[in-house]
């Protein structure tokens, strides 16, 4: 079977389904999409297919139908990082950091639908994305503060 | 500072000692030498000593041994050593280095003294002293109990002066000029003529001098890293490119992962399996019954999530556990055993007459519980597990190396020194990984295929049926008022005891003697009721059960504000004016007056459905206050804000000790308002998220935070912010609704957004 994860192609031999989750962490060896629950409660798993986040645990590898994967190494283009990676530091939001990946994927597809968010627009797209060390009030200041980069950039 | 500086040349002894192509800096311990474990490392004729810092000519490298769970302990031990070695950590090689008893943890125990935290009296303070050395006595090096900077603050400091020191006597050997005249800036000397010699330049050269060991600690107000607002940590770049990496992430060439399904009844049998349609299954290698830790059986293959589904598809008869099969039976004994002579443990506050008092007059009764909790990490328990003829490696995120390097070489039947423990980075533990049960089960695995690294995972349903959860307890008190005050409280908590088993899993020994866990939070806070006791009943040994962010003050932080809030209001006082009033110790006195000012309290009470609750708690040695705003909607509670003070001592780095308090808030919010596990047939229903939700982003209030340094010394905040938010958030609900909550999680009684 072949995927294409971050612009690159590869060739793997699993089950068809196989959630894209494994195939990344343990046949590519791409370990920043995170397992939290497999279920789609956390959102630890999140990656981008074609642009949108999805949670990579309920995803077949073999319902990708050529859709391109990108994962949170894949974020930061060679310019520099992502600006919602800037304002996750600048914000200092992770604590253990194991849920941020897919924090980080989320905002990041969510701003594209939404430039200009309101809190609670932000309370509906990052509330799937679960975070046990709280850093819930530094995530919602700091998807503003992506937004406002994204705008002057 | 000068204090300080001579208090810490009293306690340790520095030394420096020659290694392969440089130097190492570090620290011994007066009374007893402690081997040390770079021994192994060195080449013939190198001293050791307890490093902290090693130069050599591929760079600076920083040894931080406490564990990092998420509280930021690798990025403040850095820092704690650049501040006196003048050398930017992020320019630095940096890691926990291997476990040996010489990064023994002084501070874990002090919270079991039986002074409470805010009596700095002599007699006090010797106690404190005695309790430090007890883990050195058990080489607990152990991350824990808010303790990791109270520890290390000297040490570390220390070791970085020293270091500083002795390669600026190196580069007065090499130019001539003396000691006192050269500076020192981001790893480098430099002369009075403006020139630079790199450290690592200098390693050779300062192995073969004596350490200059006569340093003084610099001046807080001199700090370039530590207590600035701006100070950022150094792993959060990592964290959020993907690049960090934690146990579970971790790879190697030829590597098999596997997984298992164990007994949710700990500690019971494993009767029979049938694993035939396992064995068939894509990706499956091999079938093993495990019989370490908890008894299971676990599958090794080429796939984590291979080896889950084959785990799912295997049939188990388990053996009963030595406990009561159901939650009703199991607060049944709970209830059963409050007030019972035969299951006293310990009254270590008895002031006034209380029965005199009681035995008169109107007296209140209530009864309060709460329930068993997971720990819940996002990252789930993980190992990966090496074993050869001659020797077994293990990589894993842990609270505990030491512990595990000895049990699994008791287990495998190997020498402990060959047993090598590589702590990783953890997505969280909040206690859970003070235990080790993965780790024996991984190792058992891995060795049915010697040569071969194992990444063992339990999936998140084992993870939260397996887990050693937060004891349940129920508490009965009484209480009276006089004259529109507090006169009479009387707590009576039951609960089954925590630190003994957990002790005995991990060392074979028990802990004789009272089990102080039942009633910390509860026993020593800092208010003077003229009749006032705290006593704890043992129940029998139930679940196993474990530490759990904020450990005995969890539940008792609860326990003990909440009744008080319900005397409070009983004797038509103002909650904030009476917990002022009865407050006896001067700096939790000022926390509640600061969250006070910063809430704009003006009384329990906001209009029509809306109410606030104050709650306080001293824990860890951190008196901290919390105010929650609440208003009752149609759709249930609503939070609409918190604020939290608390009284470090001194605060090293500001914006984390930030997150470290309101996530404790958040963490304990989420378990307060809708978590609990609860058991069926000896294991927990609750097995994955969906039951065990937590706080989501739309439930989290805006969090005002304010940290005080009135108190004497340095204190941990992983924890105290956890203990006073369910009080803060019932005597809110109270406050809005006339509704008083005594059974978490609220959920059960009232209905939130
Ligand atoms: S692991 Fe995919 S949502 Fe939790
Ligand atoms: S930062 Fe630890 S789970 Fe979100």
């Amino acid at each position: 079977m072949r995927l294409t994860v971050n612009g690159t192609e590869h060739e793997v031999d699993v089950t068809s389904d196989m959630p894209l989750l494994w195939v990344l962490r343990d046949e590519l060896n791409i370990t920043g999409p995170k397992y939290g629950c497999g279920i789609a409660q956390c959102g630890a798993c999140t990656v981008h297919v074609d642009g949108f986040a999805v949670r990579s645990c309920q995803l077949a590898v073999g319902d990708l139908a050529g859709g391109h994967v990108t994962t949170i190494e894949g974020l930061a283009s060679p310019e520099g990082l992502h600006a919602v990676q800037e304002a996750w530091i600048e914000h200092q939001v992770a604590q253990c950091g194991y849920c941020q990946s897919g924090q980080i994927m989320q905002a990041a597809s969510f701003l594209e639908t939404n430039p200009e968010p309101t809190d609670e627009d932000i309370d509906a797209a990052m509330s799937a994305n679960l975070c046990r060390c709280g850093t819930y009030p530094r995530i919602r200041a700091a998807v503003h503060a992506a937004a406002k980069k994204l705008q002057e950039a | 500072m000068a204090s300080v500086g001579k208090i810490a040349r009293r306690t340790f002894l520095i030394g420096s000692a020659a290694i392969a192509g440089g130097v190492a800096f570090g620290t011994y311990m007066v009374k007893r030498p402690i081997p040390n474990p770079l021994l192994d490392d060195l080449a013939d004729g190198e001293a050791a000593i307890t490093p902290f810092v090693k130069i050599a000519a591929e760079g600076v490298t920083l040894i931080t041994p406490r564990a990092d769970k998420g509280q930021g302990a690798y990025s403040i031990q850095a820092y704690l050593i650049a501040e006196e070695l003048d050398i930017d950590p992020k320019d630095t090689i940096r890691t926990p280095g291997l476990p040996g008893p010489a990064y023994y943890n002084a501070a874990v125990m002090t919270e079991g003294s039986p002074l409470p935290a805010y009596d700095e009296s002599a007699t006090a303070e010797t106690i404190r002293s005695v309790l430090r050395v007890i883990p050195k006595l058990f080489a607990l090096q152990m991350t824990g109990g808010s303790s990791t900077v109270p520890d290390m603050y000297d040490k570390l400091r220390h070791a970085g002066a020293v270091a500083r020191e002795t390669l600026k006597e190196a580069a007065a050997i090499r130019t001539g000029f003396a000691r006192a005249q050269l500076t020192t800036e981001n790893g480098h000397v430099v002369t009075p003529d403006g020139d630079k010699i790199a450290y690592t330049d200098l390693a050779v050269e300062a192995a073969e001098i004596d350490p200059i060991t006569d340093v003084e600690l610099r001046d807080p107000k001199d700090w370039r890293y530590l207590g600035k607002p701006g100070l950022t940590r150094i792993d959060m770049e990592p964290k959020c490119t993907g690049a960090e990496k934690y146990g579970i992430d971790l790879n190697f060439d030829g590597m098999l992962f596997a997984s298992i399904c164990a007994n949710p009844g700990i500690g019971g049998a494993l009767e029979s399996f049938d694993a035939s349609a396992a064995e068939s299954m894509p990706g499956v290698q091999s079938i093993i019954e495990v019989k370490a830790g908890n008894a299971g059986v676990a599958v090794i293959a080429s796939n984590t999530w291979y080896a889950f589904q084959a785990v799912n598809a295997i049939e188990c008869e388990w053996g009963a556990p030595a406990y009561p099969a159901t939650s009703a039976e199991i607060f049944a004994n709970l209830e059963a055993a409050v007030n019972k002579e035969d299951n006293f443990d310990h009254r270590q506050r008895d002031e006034g007459d209380v029965d005199a008092a009681l035995a008169e007059g109107e007296v209140f009764e209530a009864q309060y519980r709460i329930p068993f909790l997971a720990h819940a990490p996002m990252e789930p328990m993980n190992a990966i597990v090496k074993v050869t003829d001659e020797k077994v490696e293990i990589w894993t995120g842990t609270q505990i190396p030491l512990f595990i390097k000895n049990r699994v070489a008791q287990n495998l039947g190997i020498e402990a020194e060959n047993v090598f423990v590589y702590v990783q980075p953890m997505g969280g533990s909040f206690g859970h990984k003070l235990e080790m049960t993965h780790v024996e089960q991984a190792a058992e695995v891995a060795a049915s295929v010697k040569g071969t690294p194992v990444k063992f995972t339990w999936s998140r349903e084992e993870d939260m049926t397996h887990d050693y959860p937060r004891p349940a307890s129920v508490m009965h008190a009484r209480g009276k008022i006089k004259d529109g005050k507090v006169d009479t409280f009387d707590v009576s908590v039951s609960q089954s005891a925590m630190a003994p088993g957990w002790f005995g899993r991990l060392t074979g020994i028990g802990i004789p003697g009272p089990d102080a866990t039942i009633t910390t939070g509860s026993w020593d806070q800092p208010f003077a009721i003229p009749n006032y006791r705290v006593t704890g009943y043992r129940a029998p040994d139930m679940v196993p059960v474990s530490s759990w962010r904020s450990v005995g003050a969890s539940g008792n932080g609860f326990y003990h504000d909440t009744f008080l809030d319900e005397l409070i209001h009983k004797a038509g006082a103002d909650p904030m004016e009476e917990r002022l009033r009865l407050c006896l110790h001067e700096q939790s006195r000022k926390v509640l007056e600061e969250v006070a000012e910063l809430s704009g309290w003006d009384g329990p009470s906001m209009g029509e459905d809306k109410g606030r609750g104050v709650a306080f708690c001293l824990s860890f040695g951190v008196p901290t206050a919390q105010v929650i705003e609440v208003t009752n909607t149609d759709r249930g509670i609503r939070i609409d804000k918190a604020f939290i003070v608390a009284d470090v001592g001194r605060v090293l780095d500001p914006m984390n000790a930030e997150a470290q308090l309101t996530g404790g808030m958040i963490y304990a919010l989420s378990h307060a308002i809708n978590s609990e596990l609860t058991y069926e047939n000896y294991g927990p229903v609750q097995n994955n998220y969906h039951a065990y939700e937590g706080l989501r982003l739309y439930q989290t209030p805006q969090i005002e935070v304010r940290i005080l340094e009135n108190m004497s010394g340095i204190r941990g905040v992983g924890e105290p912010g956890v203990p006073p938010a369910a009080p803060a958030l019932g005597n809110a609900i109270f406050a809005a609704t006339g509704q008083r909550i005594r059974e978490m999680p609220f959920n059960k009684h009232i209905d939130f957004i």
